[in-house]
């Protein structure tokens, strides 16, 4: 993929930012989310807007109803699966680091590393430059663009997973407690709830990764978002649908579902189900304990505590904004480094992570 | 270390009693000893390190992290063990997580002043999850839902028939950590152990509820019957290895009672009903429960409290075991014993005499002592048999009627209780082992009671939904209500008119908390 190379580096180093226009000054959190002035355009709007600039496809960031939506052409792609009519009037495809001027405004794209398609937004206007990051991770994940960190005055970040109590394990072995357990149970159906968009391919890419090459059953919900992600050259293998395969074919197997179906009446078609969740939270045993599962498999999408902190110095930005999750302990920590923390509170984002 | 961790991981995941049975005895069939046995200590809850406290970790924590962070993390887990498990710095190191022996061995032997770089040094060479079973083990407290009952099923399990859970339970106060000569006898590869005169606990006999279906039934020419008294019933044994107190779940509570012990100056096993008793006269439940739970007990208390043991059974004259005798037979030995041992503390459980079951009945509903339970009824041939034996023994408890719950969720009240967890949340156990709410009750109880409860639900919180915390199953409270209907409100499937707290039942074991069917059939056709 062509590079657009990274214009000078502003970032902490810059003495002066009086000749320029602070990004507060033209980014500013509105009740239907991130609005760009010059621009014209919010970024992940909470409500249908005229412009959005999307930075991945998951429902809580991809709302329905704008007039004009901007993206990376997998997260059009998605948004046009789940939201059908409501995926944007037009639609514009930028490929990464490919730059656009929206008004005033020159902006571009890069990878986020959290699903297929998640894009940070990267904005200059009058000499500053803001990034809005969306959601994003640092581990590797086989099925989107790895995160490339951008040197910025203002890095908008989420803040998730921000306790130092959240060190995700590395992927690999949390599926090798998974396939441990697949080998001491044989006569068991392995049931992991997992979300469709990003948490499931990553599954089905890490079990491949492990050596599973069995056929992998799936719940009906999350067959769509896979098939975009082999349009657009993730290879998931033998995937089938659980619910018309018979119980006794699906003893020894492993089967995705959405977090919602696996303690429902769904699951009953399972040979004796071990419940299985995969999700950052399942780090924390009470949470675990409360979503009723038997076992937890610590893997995220987000950014971890020590992810954060490292993405936060790479990006060399003097300001982070937080935009959701717990605000209070990164600002603090980042404050112990100068670095300022302003707490943007918007409502209605992180509600993907089961 | 790292088995037991899976263990306790395992063990904290899985719902079902049978799968948690299952789990214990593959790690007691996997594991060498003494490692098992330690681990089977510590679940049994017979492991006590004095030195290593919650303060400790909580100072190790304090030193190498944020204090802010640290408050805001604990305040998100809820839980300290597994805060400092999970926000503990990852360290370099080449160390390998302590054995269970080693870690034993340590913490008895190192200096108090030393245990802190201890403690840091295992924790470094520990992941997250060795970390928090390294933290729980020492300082006390697993909170993985075992008690030491299901251990010694698990045991049985082990033992492939050649030991039931009771057989366990006659051994067990005679045996210490690690029981590499209990592991040796489960395996077959040694005699029973031999608990000479030690003093043992003996598993006790216990009574069914009178359903009205039994009443007709019942022939009351074959029956003796006995006020059931509001106390807490134990065990007394005295042999020439020791004098033991044991409540009827099999804790030793000698420490608390020291005037029943002193008292024990023979030799044998007998059940009774520990009571406070004033110039002849029983005095209310909540008088005994001042004493109760007290790892030592001063002058005022014993002066201002006297507890005296109502004698119901005898289980062994000197070494002569009555077990198998009926029970008329065990109660004339029991009279004779009292008539030529005259103990202090202790009279004798009157025998009442009646004609009719409806005799009974106007006994029963007659009773309005608070501190007289209703009756009890024993058929006069029945051996004293373990556990509950149907066909033998009945309690018929008088109205209001009344069930034993195990506490499952509470919340905080509102206005003078908001700072309390006042508002609970009880259930009873379905057939298939899960615990099912039934009801909510909110009062009922006395200020100190609320104050117990709240502690008890502060440090026994398995998961926090906003408001709502769950707790571990090991709290059964007595719920007196007027009435049962169906009702699909809770997942029982029935509701309960009028709950409120009778008394809190800290003597019970959560596992002997009542049945939904015995719910169900007090719900009017």
């Amino acid at each position: 993929m062509p590079r657009s190379p990274l214009p000078l580096v502003l970032g902490r180093h810059r003495a002066n930012m009086s000749a320029m226009a602070h990004p507060e000054t033209w980014l500013t959190p509105q009740p239907a989310g991130l609005f760009c002035a010059p621009g014209g355009f919010f970024i992940d709007p909470l409500r249908a807007v005229e412009r959005a600039v999307i930075t991945h496809a998951h429902s809580d960031h991809a709302r329905p109803g704008h007039t004009a939506v901007l993206a990376s052409p997998p997260t059009l792609a998605l948004m046009r699966a789940r939201l059908g009519d409501g995926a944007g009037r037009t639609q514009q495809a930028l490929a990464w680091g490919e730059r656009l001027r929206i008004g005033a405004v020159e902006l571009w794209l890069e990878p986020a590393g959290h699903v297929l398609g998640s894009a940070q937004v990267v904005m200059e206007y009058q000499g500053s430059r803001a990034v809005v990051s969306g959601d994003y991770k640092r581990q590797p994940d086989p099925t989107c663009d790895a995160f490339i960190p951008v040197p910025c005055d203002v890095f908008v970040t989420e803040a998730t997973f921000a306790l130092p109590v959240f060190r995700h394990p590395q992927a690999a072995g949390e599926i090798a407690k998974l396939l441990a357990s697949v080998r001491l149970f044989p006569e068991r159906t392995h049931v992991i709830g997992c979300y469709s968009l990003g948490k499931t391919q990553r599954l089905i890419a890490l079990l491949r990764e492990a050596g599973w090459d069995e056929a992998i059953f799936m719940h009906g919900a999350l067959a769509p978002m896979c098939d975009i992600y082999e349009q657009f050259g993730v290879p998931l293998g033998d995937l089938r649908p659980a619910t018309v395969a018979a119980k006794k074919d699906l003893v020894g197997r492993i089967v995705l579902a959405p977090p919602a179906a696996i303690a429902d009446r769904w699951a009953r078609r399972l040979a004796e189900p071990v419940v299985c969740m995969a999700s950052g939270w399942m780090r924390v045993r009470q949470r675990a304990k409360q979503s009723g599962v038997e076992l937890p498999l610590v893997i995220s999408d987000h950014a971890d505590w020590d992810e954060l902190n490292r993405t936060v110095d790479e990006v060399q930005a003097p300001e982070i904004w937080v935009t959701h999750g717990s605000e209070d302990a990164l600002i603090h920590e980042v404050a112990r480094r100068n670095i300022r923390g302003r707490p943007l509170r918007l409502i209605g984002y992180g509600e993907e992570e089961p | 270390m790292i088995a037991f961790a899976t263990l306790l991981e395992r063990l904290l995941f899985t719902q079902g009693r049978s799968d948690k049975i299952r789990l214990l005895a593959q790690y007691f069939a996997t594991q060498p000893d003494p490692d098992r046995g330690i681990a089977l200590a510590a679940i049994a809850g017979e492991l006590r390190f004095a030195a290593a406290k919650a303060g400790l970790i909580r100072d190790l924590a304090n030193a190498r992290t944020d204090p802010i962070l640290f408050a805001l993390s604990y305040d998100f887990v809820g839980d300290l063990a597994e805060t400092v498990a999970l926000i503990w710095p990852e360290a370099a190191t080449n160390a390998a997580p302590p054995s269970l022996p080693e870690l034993v061995e340590a913490l008895n032997l190192t200096p108090k002043i030393r245990l802190p770089d201890l403690v840091a040094g295992w924790l470094d060479a520990c992941d997250a999850g060795t970390r928090l079973a390294l933290l729980k083990l020492i300082t006390g407290g697993l909170r993985i839902g075992v008690t030491g009952r299901l251990a010694r099923i698990a045991l049985a399990e082990l033992s492939q028939g050649r030991a039931s859970a009771d057989d366990i339970e006659e051994v067990w106060h005679s045996l210490a950590p690690p029981y590499a000569g209990l592991f040796a006898w489960l395996e077959g590869r040694a005699p029973r152990p031999d608990p000479a005169t030690a003093p043992v606990f003996r598993p006790p006999m216990l009574a069914h509820p009178l359903e009205p279906a039994d009443l007709a039934a019942l022939n009351p020419a074959a029956l003796r019957a006995e006020w059931k008294w509001d106390g807490v019933r134990v065990q007394l044994v005295a042999t020439p290895g020791g004098r033991r107190l044991y409540s009827r779940g099999a804790e030793d509570i000698s420490a608390t009672f020291p005037e029943i012990l002193a008292a024990m100056d023979f030799q044998g096993v007998l059940d009774g009903e520990l009571l406070v008793i004033r110039n002849g006269t029983v005095a209310p439940f909540a008088d005994l429960q001042q004493r109760l739970n007290r790892k030592t007990v001063g002058a005022k208390m014993l002066a201002d409290y006297p507890c005296a043991i109502r004698l119901y059974d005898i289980l062994f004259d000197g070494a002569e075991d009555l077990r198998p005798q009926p029970f008329d037979a065990r109660r004339a030995r029991l009279e004779a014993w009292f008539a030529r041992t005259r103990p202090a503390c202790m009279d004798l459980s009157e025998l009442i005499p009646f004609d009719t079951m409806d005799d009974l009945a106007t006994l029963r509903e007659g009773a309005r002592a608070a501190t007289i339970e209703g009756l009890m009824l024993k058929d006069r041939t029945s051996p004293y048999l373990p556990g509950r034996p149907k066909g033998h023994w009945w309690k018929w408890k008088r109205a209001p009627l009344t069930i034993d719950a195990v506490l499952m969720y509470a919340q905080r009240g509102h206005g003078k209780r908001s700072g309390s967890y006042s508002d609970y949340t009880f259930g009873l156990w379905r057939e298939d082992g899960e615990l099912v709410p039934v009801g909510k009750a909110y009062f009922g109880f006395t200020d100190r009671e609320l104050a117990f409860l709240d502690q008890w639900i502060r440090t026994h919180t398995t998961a926090r939904f906003g408001p709502v915390r769950e707790v571990e199953h090991g709290l059964v409270l007595e719920i007196a209500f007027d009435g049962a209907q169906r009702s699909t409100r809770h997942k029982s499937g029935i509701a309960l008119r009028f709950p409120r707290i009778a008394r809190l039942r800290t003597d019970k074991p959560a596992s002997e908390a009542d049945r939904l069917e015995m719910l169900e059939r007090l719900i009017p056709k």
